[in-house]
C-alpha cells in the first residue's frame, strides 16, 4: 500500500468518526480493566443499544489509559454541543446514569424487542431522574490534568488502540511517511540528535548518536529491538504505550530500522503483560496487512518486519546484553562491554536497542521537528517523561510532565498529596535501582543529572510515594531483596554482595546491629557498585545508599536502641 | 512467519505427527516448535507454549524438547530454570497471586500474603495438600495505581486488604467444596 491509500484510509475514518453526535470512551487499559471496565463498557454497549436511537447518533469506543488509573474505570464523553467530560469510578449504574443523560432515548422500532431491552429503557428512564452523576465528573482542569504535557501519550486515551484506521485518523505512519520520501537516514539520526532525546529505559543515554553508531557500522543484516521488559517494581509506563497505542511503538520502531538499516526487529515484551503482547502482536498484524510492515514499505524499496519475543520473568533481561541473549533463546546474562550491541547484538550483528518510551517519542519528533521538540525541558533533558505516579498519594495513575517540573509539583499538585493524617516521607524513583528522596529536595527540577546528585536515578519511570508509615532501613531491605532474587549470579560481587547487603540489613532491622555495621554497610555498597558486571549490580545498592545518605537517624535509632545496658 | 533473515543451516524436520502417548497437550509444543521451523532460538517460544499446555515443565517434557530441538539438555535446562516464569510444580486448581511490587509493597501486600498462608495453611509460593489452591507471588503487575493487587484465577483485585482478599479465596473454594451455602459475592 503507498501513502496515498493510507492517507484515504484516514480521511474515510476522520469523516465516519465526525458523523457521530457523540462518541464515549472507555478505558480498556489494564489498571481500568482490573476495577471493572470490562462491565463498565459492555454495560455503556448495551445502554446505546436499547435507547434505539438515531443512526450516528452516539458510539462506544475501546481507548487507552487516560491518567488518573485510582479512579477507574474512566469513561470520556465526547459531544459535539460541549466540551468533554471525563467520569470516574464508572460502574454498571453509572454508565446507564452517563448514557440516559448524554443520549437521547429513540422510539422503539420494533416492538417485540427482547426483555433484556425493555428492561434496560426501564433502567434508563429511572438513571435518568437519579441524582449524583455530577460527583463523578473529574475537573479537567484540575492540576492533574492542567499540569501535564502530552507528546508520547498525546494519542492513548483517544484511539482504539486495536484500529489502525483510528491510529491513522490522528495523523499516525505519517511521520514514516516523511521520512521514507523526504529524508536520508542521516538525516533522521541528525535530526534525533538535534532534538536532544535521550534514552527512556533509565541511562539517558542520546537517542540520536546510538542511532548513529548502528548506522555507521557496516552490515548486511542489522536489527533493530524495543525493549519492553519493564522490570521495574512500581513502574508501567512502557505496558500502557504499548496496550494503548501500540501503533505509535510501531511507527518509532520502523522509523528508526530505516534510520539504521535494519531490515528485521523484535519486541521483547515482559511475559507479565498478556494484553501488551497481544495488542503488539495485532497492530504487527494489520500493519503487514497494510504494506506498512514487509517488502517495500509503503511502495518504497525500503523492507522491514517485526516480531514478538516474550521474556520469562528476569529483571536482569532489561540489560542489553542479556536482553540479546533472551532473545536469541538463551539464559539472560549479561555480558562484558565492549564490544556495545550496536557493534556486535543479536546473532553477533550489529543491533539497536531502544525502550519503548524512547521509540514512542520518535513519530512527535519527526512530525514537530528537532527544534520544537527541543525547546521541552532543561538543558540537558529534552522532552516530556512519562511516570507512573503510585503510592501512597490522593491521585495516582500515568502522568506526562515536561522534564525539569519539580518533584514537589508532581507530588502536591499532580498527586494531590498523601491522604490521610500521614506526612509524606520520600519519593522513591528509578524502583530498584533508583533511590529515595527526601522532603528538604522536592523543589529539585526533574531531569537525568539532577536525580542522579541525589543518588536517584530517573530510570524507566516509577515514582512511588512513600509516607511516614514507612521504616527505611525496612523499604531498602525490600528492594536488596528483590536484587537477591533476581541477580543472575554471573559475577560474583552482586551475586555475593547482595546476599550480604542483605545479611547486615536483616541484622540491624533485627536489632542485632552494631555501630561499625553502617560503615560496613557503605564499605560493602560501594564495592558492589564499583566492580559489578553490569547495570543491575551497579546500581543494586542505590537504595541503601540513599536511605543510608538522608535516612541515617533510622539506622541509628535501630542500633542505640538495641544496645545492652 | 519467518523467524530471523538469518535462518539457521540445519533445519531438520522431525517426525511431530503424534506423540507416542497419544497425549494431546504435546501437539501445541509441536505446533510451536514447527512454526518456527525447529530453530534452536525459539526455545523460550517452547518453553512457554509448553508450560501453558501442561501447566508446568518436567523432566521428560526438557528431554522431549531437547531432542527435538538438537539443543543439548543441560542448556534447556538451564534456560528453563534461569527464568522465574518456569515452574517444575503443577500449580492448585485455584491460584492467587499476590503483587509484592513497590507500590503494593508500601500498601501492605505482606501482610495479605502472610494473611493468606496462615488461613488456607499454605506456604508462599506452593499449594495445598488437596491440590485446590496455590499461594503466589509477582514483582510487578503494573496496576500499581490499584495498589495493593491480587489477580485470583485470572481475575485482577485492586485495592485488597487481607480480609477482602481472605473472603475472595473463601468464596472460590466454598463453591468448589460445595460444603458452604453461600450466595454469590458482592
Amino acid at each position: 500500500m503507498t501513502l496515498e491509500k493510507l492517507e484515504k484510509m484516514a480521511q474515510r475514518e476522520r469523516e465516519r468518526q465526525e458523523k457521530f453526535e457523540r462518541r464515549v470512551f472507555c478505558c480498556i487499559s489494564t489498571a481500568c480493566l482490573s476495577a471493572g471496565a470490562g462491565r463498565t463498557i459492555n454495560a455503556l454497549q448495551e445502554a446505546v443499544d436499547a435507547c434505539q436511537c438515531k443512526e450516528n447518533d452516539v458510539e462506544v469506543v475501546q481507548t487507552g489509559c487516560m491518567g488518573l488509573c485510582s479512579r477507574g474505570p474512566l469513561v470520556r464523553v465526547e459531544d459535539k454541543s460541549g466540551e468533554p467530560i471525563i467520569y470516574a469510578d464508572v460502574d454498571i449504574d453509572v454508565s446507564q446514569q452517563i448514557i440516559a443523560k448524554h443520549v437521547p432515548m429513540g422510539k422503539l422500532k420494533d416492538e417485540s424487542v427482547s426483555e433484556d431491552v425493555q428492561e434496560i429503557r426501564e433502567k434508563l428512564k429511572k438513571a435518568r431522574r437519579r441524582k449524583g452523576l455530577e460527583q463523578r465528573i473529574l475537573d479537567t482542569n484540575a492540576p492533574f490534568f492542567a499540569k501535564q504535557e502530552k507528546i508520547v501519550l498525546q494519542n492513548v486515551g483517544h484511539v482504539d488502540p486495536e484500529k489502525l484506521e483510528d491510529y491513522l485518523a490522528h495523523g499516525g505512519y505519517s511521520a514514516l511517511g516523511h521520512v521514507l520520501q523526504n529524508m536520508t537516514p542521516e538525516e533522521i539520526c541528525d535530526e534525533i540528535l538535534r532534538s536532544g532525546l535521550r534514552g527512556r529505559g533509565g541511562a539517558g543515554f542520546p537517542t540520536g548518536m546510538k542511532w548513529n553508531f548502528v548506522r555507521k557500522e557496516e552490515s548486511s543484516t542489522k536489527y533493530v529491538v524495543v525493549n519492553g521488559d519493564e522490570g521495574d517494581p512500581g513502574a508501567y509506563m512502557d505496558r500502557t504505550m504499548m496496550e494503548d497505542n501500540p501503533h505509535q511503538v510501531l511507527e518509532g520502531m520502523i522509523i528508526a530500522a530505516y534510520a539504521v538499516g535494519a531490515s528485521y526487529g523484535y519486541f521483547y515484551i515482559r511475559g507479565e503483560y498478556p494484553i501488551a503482547v497481544d495488542r503488539i502482536r495485532r497492530a504487527i498484524r494489520t500493519a503487514r496487512r497494510n504494506g506498512i510492515l514487509g517488502k517495500n514499505v509503503l511502495g518504497t524499496d525500503f523492507n522491514f518486519n517485526a516480531a514478538v519475543r516474550i521474556g520469562a520473568g528476569a529483571f536482569v533481561c532489561g540489560e542489553e546484553t542479556a536482553l540479546i541473549h533472551s532473545v536469541e533463546g538463551k539464559r539472560g546474562m549479561p555480558r562484558m562491554r565492549p564490544p556495545y550491541p550496536s557493534t556486535s547484538g543479536l546473532w553477533g550483528k550489529p543491533t539497536l536497542i531502544n525502550n519503548v518510551e524512547t521509540m514512542a517519542n520518535i513519530p512527535p519528533i519527526i512530525n514537530g521537528g528537532a527544534d520544537w521538540y527541543s525547546r521541552i525541558g532543561t538543558e540537558k533533558s529534552k522532552g516530556t517523561k512519562v511516570f507512573a505516579l503510585a503510592g501512597q498519594l490522593t491521585n495516582t495513575g500515568l502522568i506526562e510532565v515536561p522534564m525539569g517540573i519539580t518533584l514537589r509539583e508532581i507530588i502536591y499538585d499532580i498527586g494531590n498529596d498523601v491522604p490521610g493524617d500521614a506526612e509524606f516521607k520520600a519519593a522513591q524513583t528509578g524502583g530498584p535501582s533508583g533511590g529515595c528522596i527526601p522532603a528538604e529536595h522536592l523543589d529539585t527540577p526533574v531531569d537525568y543529572e539532577n536525580l542522579n546528585k541525589l543518588g536517584s536515578i530517573m530510570g524507566s519511570g516509577g515514582l512511588v510515594i512513600i509516607d511516614s508509615t514507612t521504616s527505611m532501613p525496612e523499604f531498602a531491605h525490600f528492594f536488596m531483596d528483590f536484587c537477591v532474587d533476581e541477580s543472575c549470579g554471573k559475577c560474583v560481587p552482586c551475586r555475593v554482595g547482595t546476599v550480604q547487603i542483605r545479611t547486615l540489613l536483616e541484622k540491624i532491622i533485627d536489632g542485632r546491629g552494631e555501630p561499625e555495621d553502617l560503615n560496613k554497610l557503605e564499605a560493602l555498597c560501594h564495592i558492589v557498585k564499583a566492580t559489578s558486571l553490569c547495570g543491575l549490580g551497579q546500581s543494586a545498592p542505590n537504595p541503601v545508599l540513599s536511605t543510608l545518605r538522608f535516612f541515617r537517624e533510622e539506622y541509628q535509632t535501630l542500633i542505640s536502641s538495641q544496645e545492652p545496658t | 512467519m519467518k523467524n530471523s533473515s538469518e535462518s539457521q543451516a540445519n533445519k531438520k524436520h522431525f517426525n511431530s505427527s503424534d506423540h507416542p502417548s497419544g497425549d494431546e497437550r504435546f501437539k501445541v509444543i509441536d505446533r510451536t516448535m514447527k512454526r518456527f521451523d525447529f530453530e534452536k532460538d525459539a526455545l523460550l517460544e517452547v518453553l512457554h507454549a509448553t508450560q501453558e499446555s501442561f501447566g508446568f515443565l518436567s523432566n521428560d517434557l526438557l528431554i522431549y524438547i531437547s531432542s527435538q530441538l538438537r539443543v543439548p539438555l543441560s542448556q534447556v535446562y538451564g534456560v528453563a530454570t534461569f527464568y522465574h516464569s518456569f515452574t517444575f510444580e503443577p500449580l492448585g486448581k485455584h491460584n492467587c497471586i499476590i503483587c509484592t511490587g513497590t507500590a503494593c509493597h508500601v500498601k501492605g501486600s505482606a501482610t495479605i500474603t502472610q494473611a493468606l498462608s496462615e488461613q488456607f495453611e499454605v506456604p508462599i509460593g506452593k499449594t495445598t495438600e488437596d491440590g485446590l489452591f496455590s499461594l503466589t507471588t509477582a514483582r510487578c503487575l503494573g496496576s500499581c495505581g490499584l495498589a495493593p493487587v491480587a489477580v485470583l484465577d485470572g481475575e485482577v483485585h485492586g485495592r485488597q486488604s487481607p480480609q477482602s482478599t481472605i473472603s475472595l479465596v473463601k468464596d472460590i473454594l466454598a463453591r468448589e467444596t460445595e460444603v458452604l451455602e453461600q450466595g454469590e459475592p458482592g
